[in-house]
């Protein structure tokens, strides 16, 4: 009997790390091997955008002390890249040069950021965020920055005009659609948490281009569709595009994104698996295929390939969820939302806290809140739970109220 | 520099040290304690490293903040009276032996 050549996961961000961390507490017991082309252990990103730069220690963010891997015989290779993928004869390259065989392949290669297609995106004062060293690139920026504008107006920009706000910054939000978040919030709630930004000092343009970047050598201004904005110090969050190019080359299905099915397994080659930022999926809670960008999305479709490998296989369905936290705004998502869904804003005991209910054919299929963590919460139990909740459910009461009740009639029956 | 010991379902202990001002949450992540899920890094917006404080130190650790209150009503698995969110506990020497229970489920 040959030995096993083991489980080989492409990528050291959360989506691996949950894949090899997953495989060794379900049991599995065959060589496995991490290629992560940082050089940092596996960290968090989420605090990169969100509080990184204005904590002195905020950038201990790895998941796991150095010592979890060696105790439990997980081969971290940090600083190589997979550069090349056989899936005939079962073998990766790296950039290192090694020669590796697997028995299953796990692709986590995540994303990528959408370049600023505007002139000047190379002047030096320009910056996207996604590793660690970005970050901190960003935050020494920030020491000296006077004028900051953020190009996009999704997650990440938001997150990052707080940051500069809290520094002293004069900080304007430049973004394209005519409403911030406007993929990820409904039209119903984004006034309010525009409002919440304005009022805390940051200035929003929306329907504004970017036409040009401009400056001797260093970024000095931004020309906008709306006006010329002084700026020493450009960030953009423009988007995410998935690393996909391995999978693409060796001859796997991709459509922005590796295209799984319902285990996430690639429908080319059910030997290599496709998980986090760089997967597209099926998923009961939408039509056709989907790609999520979220830890919860990295995290749960680590687990489920570490386990499947481990033995236990199952169908991915868990609740999509999201959080972002901008200054003193907490945007919390639970489920996904599509441009036709009827839209019920609630508003909580405190007028800080505010609620989306999107409801599809009557039935509650998302929750958008704003500083409300507990709704959120309770939208996510509810979500998962079989009993659909209606409009009439809501009438007059509160996600949590309505949670807090079923939990007991529950309890009761 | 307190310990804290996280005891597993299971049974199975887990003995960590860390620094006095840190929280429970990242001493348990950082040294790789299983059933803390610590999802959101620690902002008290996923309630995903809920713990059981040990009745005889419960007092000492307090109870929960008006937000994390609200919270705990909806963790994975159930809520006792002693629950809390790692994330929300400080660490400082007085609670040098303090031993937590890790829930069944974190999501």
């Amino acid at each position: 009997m040959t030995s096993p050549a083991g489980v080989v996961v492409v990528g050291g961000g959360q989506a691996g790390f949950s894949v090899v961390s997953t495989l060794r507490a379900s049991g599995y017991d065959g060589p496995v091997t991490v290629f992560a082309a940082e050089p940092h252990l596996p960290y968090q990103r989420p605090p990169l955008s969100k509080k990184a730069h204005t904590e002195p220690d905020g950038l201990r963010v790895e998941l796991v002390p150095e010592s979890f891997y060696g105790e439990r015989d997980i081969d971290l290779r940090l600083g190589d890249d997979v550069i090349a993928l056989d899936t005939a004869a079962r073998t990766v390259l790296t950039r290192a040069g090694t020669r590796l065989s697997y028995d299953h392949l796990v692709l986590a290669t995540g994303a990528d950021n959408r370049r600023l297609p505007s002139p000047g995106a190379e002047l030096s004062g320009v910056h996207a965020l996604r590793s660690l060293d970005d970050a901190l690139t960003i935050g020494r920026a920030l020491e000296t920055a006077r004028d900051v504008v953020v190009v996009g107006g999704g997650f990440i920009g938001l997150e990052l005009s707080r940051v500069a706000l809290a520094r002293c910054a004069r900080v304007t939000v430049v973004e394209l659609a005519d409403r911030l978040l406007s993929r990820a919030v409904s039209p119903e709630l984004e006034p309010r948490l525009r409002e919440r930004h304005e009022r805390a000092g940051v200035r929003v343009l929306t329907g504004a281009a970017v036409q040009a970047l401009e400056g001797a050598g260093r970024v000095e201004r931004v020309v906008t569709s709306q006006g010329v904005l002084p700026a020493d110090l450009v960030v953009y969050g423009i988007g995410a595009v998935p690393r996909d190019e391995l999978a693409r080359e060796a001859g796997l299905e991709v459509a922005d994104g590796v295209v799984v099915d319902e285990q996430l397994r690639s429908v080319t080659d059910p030997r290599v698996s496709a998980v986090g930022d760089c997967a597209r999926h099926p998923h009961p809670h939408t039509e056709g295929l989907v790609r999520l960008e979220s830890v919860q999305n990295a995290i749960d479709q680590g687990a489920l390939v570490g386990r499947r490998i481990a033995g236990s296989p199952a169908v991915y369905e868990s609740l999509p969820w999201f959080w972002s936290d901008q200054g003193d705004v907490k945007l919390q998502i639970a489920g996904l939302r599509s441009p036709s869904d009827e839209v019920l804003l609630v508003t909580g005991e405190s007028p800080e806290r505010l609620a989306a209910y999107a409801f599809r054919a009557d039935r509650l299929v998302a929750v958008e809140t704003l500083n409300w963590p507990a709704e959120h919460l309770a939208a996510r139990r509810l979500l998962e739970g079989k009993a659909p909740v209606s409009a009439a459910d809501l009438a007059g009461t509160t996600l949590g109220a309505l949670a807090r009740a079923r939990r007991t009639a529950e309890v009761r029956a | 520099m307190p310990t804290v010991i996280f005891r597993s379902p299971d049974g199975t202990e887990r003995k960590v040290t860390a620094e006095s001002g840190t929280v429970l949450m990242q001493a348990a992540v950082a040294n790789g304690v299983e059933g803390i899920v610590a999802e959101c890094g620690g902002n008290a917006s996923c309630a995903t490293c809920h713990v059981y404080v040990a009745e005889d130190r419960s007092e000492l650790v307090g109870p929960p903040g008006d937000v994390e209150d609200e919270m705990l009503d909806f963790t994975a698995a159930e809520r006792r009276p002693t629950s809390r969110l790692s994330c929300q506990i400080q660490l400082s020497d007085a609670l040098d032996g303090l031993v937590v229970h890790v829930p069944e489920e974190q999501v």
